[in-house]
């Protein structure tokens, strides 16, 4: 029911929104979406925090702008190139950081994102460096291009909701059960006898995979791509949009998406002092609500409607 | 629950001569203990006897030991906990650990993680319906976050818990602290009827009483070694274990030792 309103939703914004701009813009809110949903699924879900997740976006992005403007790949040929790549580079950076946990899992996750946005940035020949690669090809499949407009739009939103789907089944699965234990308590996970590292560098793995194809819908959307869009920044932002969605919500991850890609294009001064908002919505969050805000507005809510519904009963017993 | 009437009726669990570690700290020093198919054994002893050390260390969750762990004639050295829980040993551990934020239906359902396969689906569904026929409080509070349960439901949870898994040993590490005595009578209960059933069971208790009246057997653990064993029913008559375990003077005795 709930899929097919948001497919209604998705064919009417994509019908009603004739701007070009504004296609572009929400279309990577769809690529932010994308992203959220995946880091959502390690951090919300399973408990483990990325600092560096903007490194796996860059990945994907870069593999395909590579392939396809130095090698002539066909898009196509890029995406399990740049997915695989994507894949691999989590599973051997995952297995040693995610011995890790707490403070230590955010340093490893943040170390291993600077490592990347300076391969980036100082890779010249392949990377292009500072200036970034231009000239990344449109999508085409079999003769016909998928131009950024709205039928790009479509494409990225039809995506989100396979990524989606994705998310609802691992959620409710065996495998979403663990790791929502591991997010209690490893050790207890651990004597049900679930393989831990096992099951937290999996999801780690499918996260990045998620950021992969994220990063590789922008990069033929937009055509050029340099390492500022997946810097230190870009990984915060990536936390601040799945701490504001709540943690472990899914329909939060695109809400969260949403207001963190939307509100920095409306209002300027959002743009200079990202640094400071993004940090106290974190902190306050942190402090306030450390369920993340919707399921802490949640239990406020429900809370609340407790105390109503006991005063009320008290009301007419007297 | 398990099939271990099948099993041969030699030692189920056969520890020898195991020694713990915490780094440099040694918690376990050489001991020697089995338990048979079919029996209830009990091991009792004061705080920081080591009880929970040798409970962890069976089930793989202790990394850093020496000495010889056998479950059915197969050496446990190496093996990880979801390996162990896959041979069919099951630890209800010292606290609990249920999964608070979690339902009571998906503690439940975790507690068969290692039973993967798709053919099992419906056995491990029977299993859950058999836990709440068990412990009917927990129909009542399925769908209820786990933290939301009393001591005694969250220790009757653990319990269902940890036979999901269809284990042949079912370890229990103090299920009944901070009980009320009733609660305990029903917990010792519970076990004895799935003894009835085929389970083995390993007890850790504190109530010494309690747990010998229902146990087979029992050993006595004092600083890491074992320093008596025998008969429930000896135990239970002995001068010293009477002394230091039953008594009334138990807390002048322990506070006297450490
Ligand atoms: N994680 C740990 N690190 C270091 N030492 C530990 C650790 N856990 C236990 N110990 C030590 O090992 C010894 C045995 O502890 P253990 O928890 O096995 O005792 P116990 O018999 O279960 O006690 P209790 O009845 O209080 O549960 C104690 O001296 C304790 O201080
Ligand atoms: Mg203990």
């Amino acid at each position: 029911m709930r899929r097919i309103v948001f497919l209604i939703v998705i064919l009417a914004v994509g019908l009603a929104v004739d701007n070009p701009y504004r296609l572009q813009l929400l279309t990577i809110v769809g690529v932010n979406t994308m992203l959220t949903l995946g880091l959502n699924m390690l951090m919300g879900y399973a408990g483990q925090i990325s600092l560096g997740h903007a490194a796996f976006y860059g990945i994907g992005a870069y593999t395909t702008a590579i392939l396809t403007t130095h090698a002539q790949w066909p898009p196509l040929l890029a995406l399990p190139a740049a997915v695989l790549l994507t894949a691999v580079v989590a599973l051997v950076v995952g297995f040693p950081t995610l011995k890790l946990t707490g403070y230590y899992l955010g340093m490893g996750t943040l170390g291993f994102g600077m490592i990347v946005y300076i391969l980036l940035r100082e890779w010249s020949a392949v990377t292009g460096g500072a200036s970034g690669l231009v000239g990344i090809p449109p999508l085409a499949v079999g003769g016909f291009t998928i131009r950024p407009g709205r039928d790009y739009f479509y494409l990225v939103w039809l995506m989100v909701m396979l990524l989606f789907i994705i998310c609802e089944r691992v959620v409710d699965s065996r495998v979403g059960r663990a790791l929502r234990a591991i997010h209690d308590s490893e050790k207890a996970a651990a004597a049900m006898g679930i393989d831990t590292i096992r099951a937290k560098v999996s999801v780690f793995v499918l996260s990045a995979v998620f950021a992969a194809l994220a990063g590789f819908l922008y990069a033929h959307l937009i055509s050029f791509i340099s390492p500022g869009s997946f810097d230190f920044m870009m990984s915060i932002r990536l936390v601040t949009m799945v701490v504001i969605g709540g943690m472990a919500s899914i329909w939060g991850a695109v809400l969260g998406a949403f207001i963190l890609t939307l509100l920095p294009e409306w209002l300027h001064v959002f743009a200079d002092y990202e640094v400071i908002i993004y940090g106290s919505i974190l902190m306050t969050v942190m402090i306030f609500l450390p369920q993340g805000l919707t399921r802490g507005v949640l239990d406020i809510y429900e809370r609340s409607r407790h105390k109503f519904n006991s005063a009320r009963s008290a009301a007419s017993q007297g | 629950m398990a099939e271990s009437s099948k099993a041969p009726h030699g030692a189920m669990l056969r520890i020898r001569n195991l020694k713990c570690y915490y780094g440099r700290i040694q918690a376990i020093n050489g001991v020697s203990l089995s338990v048979r198919s079919g029996e209830i054994v009990t091991l009792i002893g004061a705080n920081g006897a080591g009880k929970s050390t040798l409970m962890q260390a069976i089930c793989g969750l202790l990394s850093q030991w020496e000495g010889e762990i056998r479950f059915r004639d197969k050496p446990l050295r190496g093996k990880k906990a979801p390996e162990i829980v896959r041979e069919g040993v099951s630890l209800v551990p010292e606290g609990r650990w249920i999964f608070p934020p979690l339902s009571v239906m998906d503690n439940l359902r975790l507690g068969a993680y290692t039973r993967k396969a798709r053919s099992e689906r419906k056995s491990v569904a029977e299993d859950v319906e058999a836990m709440l026929e068990l412990f009917p409080v927990l129909r009542e509070r399925a769908r209820q976050a786990a933290g939301t349960l009393s001591g005694g439901e969250q220790q009757m949870l653990a319990i269902g818990r940890a036979l999901m898994s269809r284990p042949r040993l079912l370890l229990l590490d103090e299920p009944s602290m901070g009980l009320a005595p009733l609660m305990v009578r029903k917990i010792l209960d519970t076990l004895a009827e799935l003894r009835e059933k085929g389970l083995t069971i390993l007890l850790v208790e504190q109530n010494a009483r309690a747990a010998l009246q229902t146990a087979d057997r029992g050993y006595v653990l004092e600083n890491g070694r074992i320093v008596l064993d025998g008969p429930a029913a000896d135990l239970l008559a002995d001068q010293e274990v009477k002394r230091a375990y039953l008594g009334k003077d138990y807390r002048e005795f322990t506070e006297g030792r450490v």
